[in-house]
């Protein structure tokens, strides 16, 4: 029986699209994680490759496997709790989905990832790619309450739960969050929400990178506490110059008293512009939309303190057309067209830095030479490896999590 | 056997010196308990290494000998997860208590294990700064012990749990090798393994150097009190408060048993003493007037749920009282009885009205005393049984109620354990939560650390309850579902327990 056959026999017929991919790969569609943990446990047995795919708009879907398995059917929203702030998910809705039904409940996820406003939550979560509102509102990671995923052989995994608090076990949701699908394909999440703010501004300012740099510092230097603190490149704020953006979000009384806090510490009323609702969602947007069109994106993790010198050696190695870089908190992420000698060499430099440089989308070709993470510590790699070995003992998923280097 | 007993203590003499190992009995029990006064274990001998080289010499002979061991920081845990049986060694490290450094520009500390939590704060106020969990043991409780545990504390609601602001480790595992985990931004080399260790319990190693983030102090700070006439009402105006989109730095409840007992004891703050229950809220940030606001609007929803009075702190000194009534409950509840179970459920807020009832009711069914003091803004539950564990039969009848508290909660859609741990104490209730898959997936990530099981064995997750785990390997080795021996017939020798 043909690898086709063998999953419509086992999902039914709607369950796969042969056509589909540009590669000629059948897509399988389960509609349920008890479907996703039959497949991969038929995949264990009959020693299938399999990528994972979200939405298909973020990592491109180009691994070269015998099937893909895609969460879109997993698009259902079991729970939204607006008393307790809290949600569970299935992993396949699209985050633009996701917003506008929170949104109805009056409930906010405050993560803003790169990507297509269609990308998938679990994709999200799965390589822990936050936006700027990690300055505000921390990483991926801590808008997580708990994961179900499935493992390579087919098992269902639970890790955490619904609730705010939970040291029940070992936190399993932190290796699935930012595991780029090397431990499991995740098919449910349980997110902590936010009440949607009451007020949400964004202020703007142009300048030289160096200029804007200083206004940065300034800013923390006053305890200003935005939710996100951005500098982009001129390319990707489209503008002439590098810009500043500055949101903040919450009460009224907390927006309007950290906006006059900010134009107090960096030379009074004049300097930043404040935009108008629709201009703010475009800008954020196009900022995060912009991410998805480039062949290449990886993120660094540096310090407040060595943004400028990151800055400027991302601008010496591989060009500094498309940056988006919060000065706050230290992380830097970069997109644009380069090579896996360029990006073997940064990730060479940043490690000499104890900066580390997480490769977030690329063709095949480029993550399997560079992988997403690249060597690891001494002592780290046998510790992965055997987490891997632990939830796909047969590898059965295609990730190049280390690359070949 | 005696013979391998003695030459252990004199190799972990050779390494720390003699007077850092504690072998005679009356020394060892001093170590049999942590805060939970219900599990005793008398470790086979006790060792307090001073550095980390000592740390990393103890661990690679213990794994040499094939000796279990557990790590220890002050012992004020609350799950019997610091306690080791008579064929283990107890590493203690509270020695290892220096602030290594503290950067006041990218907002961050390297400390060693044993440093106490308040220490690290009292460390970093001179630049403006503060290690924001905040346990109500902070002043005895130490980092390590916080990331074995992802300790909680009153002001995770706003700021979030231990794993939130540990951004680095450096870890002994327990064949010896030591590795770093995460960086200085927190953004990981790999997948998140600082993520993954944080509240492991110490069973994937020691952590003998954490790099935690620092927040700025606030720079205003808002404490209300907020008096009920009934523990529905209270738990009512949680949801509130929550649902308001003013997220409170802290949001505590205390019910009646637990008011009476702080105002019955040394740390009385001035809570009323007819209150069914009353509320603690912190609200604070950078811009005074903006809290003032979110405090006016705070005040304005608790009057509005059925608070009888709010009052909010006039100065510090009234603040840091309010404050010492909460911290202390748990010392002021000793005044109840002479024994105290400590429970640690969470509950989605919501359903606090309800649960807080169904504890009421069992509670009366068995005759028991419960005093609710609990993180009520994160769903956090303490329920305290008070008893006397020397009355025949009380100390079944307190575990029987318990574990139906327990059930209550997971029915409600809760957890076993917020902040304190499985350790021993909660092991019971663990298939109550996860199926089989689940924990054997969890025994599975603790075999890739610690093949041999032997670093505070017998803790966090029941093994008799985990289903077969076919992919189950060791780290390097590759060997599938196959356990080495571990030694376990190792004693002191009865000369030790002489001296």
């Amino acid at each position: 029986m043909s690898l086709v056959d063998r999953v419509r026999a086992l999902l039914g017929d709607d369950a796969v699209d042969v056509a589909a991919t540009h590669d000629g790969v059948p897509r399988v569609a389960p509609a349920s994680p008890d479907a996703v943990a039959l497949l991969l446990g038929t995949a264990r047995e009959e020693g299938w490759h399999v990528r994972i795919e979200g939405a298909g708009s973020w990592l491109p879907t180009d691994a070269p496997v015998d099937l893909a398995l895609t969460t879109r059917r997993l698009d259902h929203v079991p729970a939204i709790e607006p008393q307790d702030l809290a949600a569970t998910v299935e992993a396949g809705i699209g985050c633009d989905l996701l917003r506008q039904q929170l949104a109805d409940r009056g409930t906010w996820l405050a993560l803003d990832p790169p990507g297509l406003a269609g990308r998938s939550l679990g994709s999200v979560v799965a390589t822990a790619t936050a936006g700027p509102l990690r300055q505000g509102f921390g990483s991926v990671r801590d808008h997580l309450l708990g994961v179900t995923f499935v493992t390579g052989d087919g098992r269902l995994v639970q890790s955490g739960g619904r609730v705010m608090k939970n040291v029940a076990g070992y936190d399993l949701t932190k290796l699935a969050a930012g595991g780029f699908g090397a431990f499991g394909v995740i098919v449910l999440v349980h997110l902590r929400l936010r009440a949607l703010p009451r007020a949400d501004q964004t202020l703007v300012l142009e300048g030289s990178r160096e200029e804007l740099a200083q206004v940065s510092e300034d800013i923390a230097a006053a305890a200003v506490q935005p939710a996100a603190h951005e500098l982009m490149s001129p390319a990707l704020a489209r503008r002439e110059r590098w810009l500043l953006a500055v949101r903040f979000a919450g009460s009224a009384a907390l927006v309007s008293a950290e906006e006059t806090a900010l134009r107090a510490a960096t030379g009074g009323g004049g300097r930043f512009t404040q935009l108008r609702a629709d201009e703010a969602h475009a800008l954020w947007m196009r900022a995060a939309e912009s991410f998805a069109t480039r062949p290449v994106t990886f993120r660094i993790g540096g310090l407040p303190d060595s943004s400028d010198e990151l800055l400027d050696l991302l601008q010496h190695q591989v060009g500094d057309e498309w940056i988006s870089a919060s000065p706050g908190v230290g992380a830097i992420r970069w997109g644009g067209e380069t090579t896996v000698d360029r990006l073997r060499r940064l990730r060479r430099s940043l490690a000499g830095l104890e900066v580390p440089l997480t490769l977030e989308r690329a063709s095949w070709p480029v993550r399997a030479a560079v992988g997403h993470f690249g060597a690891y510590r001494e002592g780290v790699g046998p510790l992965v490896a055997g987490l891997r070995r632990t939830f796909d003992p047969a590898e059965a998923f295609v990730v190049a999590v280390e690359g070949a280097e | 056997m005696t013979r391998d007993g003695r030459s252990l203590i004199a190799a972990l003499a050779g390494i720390v010196g003699a007077r850092h190992v504690r072998t005679a009995l009356p020394e060892r029990i001093t170590y049999a308990r942590d805060g939970l006064p219900t599990h005793r274990r008398v470790p086979g001998v006790v060792v307090l290494p001073g550095s980390r080289d000592e740390v990393i010499a103890i661990v690679r002979l213990l794994a040499a000998l094939g000796v279990p061991f557990v790590p220890r920081g002050a012992g004020t845990g609350l799950s019997g997860g610091a306690l080791a049986d008579a064929d283990a060694v107890l590493v203690v490290l509270t020695r290892l208590n220096r602030i290594l450094r503290i950067d006041p520009r990218n907002h961050l500390a390297v400390v060693e294990p044993g440093v106490v939590n308040v220490r690290l704060s009292a460390a970093a106020a001179p630049d403006g700064l503060l290690y924001s969990p905040d346990p109500s043991s902070q002043t005895a409780c130490t980092i390590g012990g916080n990331v074995a545990e992802n300790a909680g504390g009153p002001h995770c609601l706003k700021y979030g749990v231990t794993a939130t602001h540990v951004l680095a480790l450096e870890v002994v595992l327990a064949d010896g090798q030591v590795v770093e985990l995460g960086s200085l931004s927190g953004e990981p080399w790999g997948p998140d393994l600082v993520g993954l260790f944080v509240g492991s319990e110490g069973n994937f190693g020691i952590a003998t150097r954490i790099t935690v983030r620092l927040l700025p102090i606030p720079r205003a700070v808002r404490t209300l009190l907020a008096d009920f006439a009934a523990l529905r009402t209270a738990g009512e105006a949680v949801s509130a408060v929550i649902a308001s989109g003013i997220v409170p730095a802290a949001l505590e409840m205390m019910d009646q048993s637990c008011i009476r007992a702080v105002e019955d004891s040394v740390y009385a703050a001035g809570y009323p003493r007819d209150a069914a229950a009353v509320l603690l809220l912190e609200l604070d940030g950078a811009q005074e007037g903006a809290v003032a606001a979110d405090a006016e609007t705070i005040a304005s929803i608790l009057h509005a749920h059925g608070a009888r009075s709010v009052t909010v702190a006039a100065d510090a000194k009234q603040r840091e009282r309010l404050w010492q009534g909460r911290k202390k409950a748990f010392g002021a509840m000793g005044r109840l009885s002479r024994d105290l179970v400590v429970q640690d459920a969470v509950v989605p807020r919501s359903a606090l009205p309800d649960v807080l009832e169904t504890i009421a009711r069992i509670a009366g069914a068995y005759g028991l005393t419960v005093s609710n003091v609990f993180h009520a803004g994160d769903g956090n539950l303490h329920p305290n049984i008070s008893f006397d564990g020397r009355v025949p039969g009380l100390k079944a009848r307190v575990d029987k109620a318990s574990g139906e508290i327990m059930a209550a909660c997971i029915a409600a859609g809760g957890t076993i354990t917020g902040e304190h741990g499985v350790g021993l104490d909660k092991l019971r209730y663990m298939p109550l939560l996860f199926d089989g898959d689940a924990l054997a997936a969890m025994r599975a990530v603790r075999l890739v650390f610690d093949p041999e099981e032997r670093v505070n064995p017998g803790k966090v997750v029941p093994v008799h309850a985990c289903r077969e785990w076919v992919g189950s390997v060791k780290a390097e080795r590759g060997t599938r579902n196959a356990r080495a021996d571990v030694r376990s017939d190792f004693r002191v020798p009865t000369s030790a327990l002489e001296t």
